[in-house]
């Protein structure tokens, strides 16, 4: 009889693996539904192309153009300054310091800052910019921003950069080419498709944190005008519309929350579809 | 020596240039790859600085296991916020781990290469959904169902597990919040572990479906026993997360500073003591350092689990990369 308990054992455990396979994809349509029912009746062309007026907070006229806006300097600000740093770094990691002890060292505090909360980020900048005497700016999101960016950037071109062929630095070595040469002319062209992938991934991460922009970009009705001046952002546009009693302005938040997801989810559809594109370009 | 005279005797021909250009970048390199190890020890450093009026004045040992949160009256005792922090934290990993190994085993072991492929962009999106979105579905959907459906189910066996105990008329609890972190953690368990998964050699699986072994036995004897550090470093790391993940706990957790008693109480987890009163630490003495040593608690957390899950994931992971 012990075949019929291991059959019975078999189908019971795939019972539960379906189940909680289930649940994860349910929980997935959950959130996306929940957000589309709630915001879509409240998205009126005025939320996404006027800044708050007058009363805006007990329900009154205007938009959340400022938030918007401020999202996606903080955002683009941000992963253009990590950018900066991840490139060059997950490049010539591979280059100069492929298997080294510190190339190791290198990986692990990357890790380690990559497993570091936001809100920790938050209070870093907030502490450094007191430190500074500055206010709560757009420089200062933008600045905590790349932080919280430039490892989640540097550690996926990392990834990428490990998985080029040998073979294909051997031949530009073999040309003549120092190690500087094969890697900006040469690893640079077959990694494009996963560089443009880590941008948009730590682009799509920076501009739906709340927590490290709390402190630091501070939050204005205003559409930002100059690096020093605090922006909005759309994360806490939610977050802080949610938190009044009105009802009018708990609906604002519903649809906030669902154009910060479009954008999200766009950003990560865009990577998906860029990096499909740009493989065109890299030796398979 | 030599190769250094001879870069100098060539200095005007591109050649030498190159190699030199070559040499400065990757001297220069070495400094440039410590930026991430100094940030690291920077954050460390500066939030240790700056809880150091708060550190110096209270004994440590009040300060973690003091529960008298008076800013006003200059005491501060973390063990609410600490106990808040654990209790969601654990209360997600409670739900969280079976369904995402579970999950992860039906990936890997189970399911076909198609929808393998296909699984992966979904829990992308998952994870790419930001956590104030996770709050708001949190504030809709799961506070009202904890407060209408599962506390009046569950409350029933209170008398056996006081740990069920309805104290709470919201559904503002340790409890939703769980929830709502079971579900943003979710996505990272299930990748690593699937990963994990997936570097236990195939012949063992062959071994032992060649012995008559069913899947499932398979799985158990030869599969998971392979696997089992990675997937408990996975775990680890989804811990770790929920730990410092603020804003959507914030938004249904109630935030009342109490040692909770039972998953329906209200609690206020240090990230969501951070957030919320970065506004007014400037106006009572001794309160911005209180703030900035919960970040140090709160980071020293973190830090210890990610540390060693990274350790773990390292030694797992390292014959595939």
């Amino acid at each position: 009889m012990k075949w019929k308990w291991q059959y019975l054992e078999e189908k019971f455990i795939q019972f539960l693996m379906l189940i909680s396979f289930g649940l994860i994809l349910a929980s997935l349509l959950a959130i996306l539904f929940t957000i589309l029912s709630k915001g879509l009746p409240s998205l009126t062309w005025a939320m996404v192309s006027q800044t708050p007026k007058g009363g805006f907070y007990l329900g009154k006229e205007g938009g959340i153009l400022n938030a918007i806006i401020g999202s996606l300097y903080l955002a683009l600000g941000g992963t253009l300054i990590a950018l900066l740093f991840a490139f060059p770094l997950a490049l010539l990691l591979n280059v100069y310091l492929s298997k080294t002890v510190w190339a190791d060292w290198v990986r692990f505090s990357l890790d380690i800052l990559w497993g570091i909360p936001s809100i920790v980020y938050g209070a870093f900048g907030f502490t450094i910019m007191i430190f500074l005497g500055w206010r709560a700016s757009l420089l200062g999101g933008i600045l905590t921003l790349a932080l919280l960016e430039f490892p989640i950037m540097t550690r996926a071109m990392d990834e990428v950069i490990r998985r080029v062929p040998p073979d294909l630095s051997r031949a530009a070595y073999a040309l003549g080419s120092t190690d500087l040469e094969t890697a900006f002319f040469v690893v640079t062209r077959q990694i494009l498709p996963g560089v443009a992938t880590a941008v948009l991934l730590a682009f799509g991460r920076g501009i739906g944190d709340a927590a490290s922009v709390l402190f630091t970009a501070g939050y204005t009705d205003r559409i930002p005008d100059s690096l020093f001046s605090p922006a909005a952002s759309l994360p806490l546009a939610v977050f802080f519309q949610l938190g009044t009693p009105f009802p009018e302005v708990q609906q604002r938040a519903y649809s906030a929350a669902l154009i910060l997801t479009v954008i999200v989810l766009g950003v990560s559809l865009l990577s998906r579809w860029l990096s499909h594109f740009l493989d065109r370009y890299s030796i398979q | 020596m030599e190769k250094r005279d001879f870069l100098k005797s060539n200095i005007q021909t591109p050649e030498s240039r190159r190699a030199k250009l070559d040499q400065r970048v990757r001297r220069a390199f070495w400094l440039f790859s410590g930026i991430p190890l100094i940030l690291a020890l920077l954050i460390l450093v500066a939030l240790w600085l700056k809880s150091q009026p708060i550190l110096l004045t209270h004994p440590i040992t009040k300060l973690l296991f003091g529960s008298a949160w008076k800013p006003q009256r200059g005491e501060f005792g973390f063990l609410p916020f600490i106990s808040g922090t654990i209790w969601v934290t654990l209360v997600a990993l409670v739900i969280a781990v079976p369904i995402c190994v579970l999950t992860a085993i039906y990936l890997s072991e189970y399911a076909s290469g198609r929808l393998q492929r296909l699984v992966k962009p979904l829990l992308d999106l998952l994870a790419a959904i930001p956590s104030v979105v996770y709050g708001v579905w949190g504030v809709l959907a799961i506070v009202p169902w904890v407060q209408n459906s599962i506390a009046p189910l569950l409350s029933q066996w209170s008398y056996i597990f006081p740990i069920l105990t309805k104290t709470n008329p919201t559904g503002y609890s340790v409890l939703a919040g769980g929830i709502v972190l079971a579900v943003m953690v979710a996505p990272f368990i299930v990748a690593i572990a699937y990963e994990v998964l997936q570097t236990v050699p195939f012949g063992l699986r062959q071994a032992s479906l060649a012995l008559g072994a069913t899947r499932w036995q398979t799985v158990k004897y030869a599969v998971l026993p392979k696997a089992a550090t990675g997937i408990f470093a996975s775990i680890i790391l989804g811990c770790s997360r929920a730990l410092g993940e603020t804003m959507a706990v914030l938004m249904v957790v109630g935030n009342v500073p109490q040692i909770p008693r039972s998953i329906f109480d209200a609690a206020y987890p240090l990230p969501a003591l951070i957030a919320n009163n970065y506004g007014e630490m400037m106006s009572i003495p001794l309160y911005d350092a209180a703030l900035m040593s919960a970040s140090l608690i709160l980071l020293i957390m973190v830090l210890g689990l990610n540390i060693f899950s990274m350790l773990a994931l390292r030694h797992v992971l390292r014959e595939r990369v």
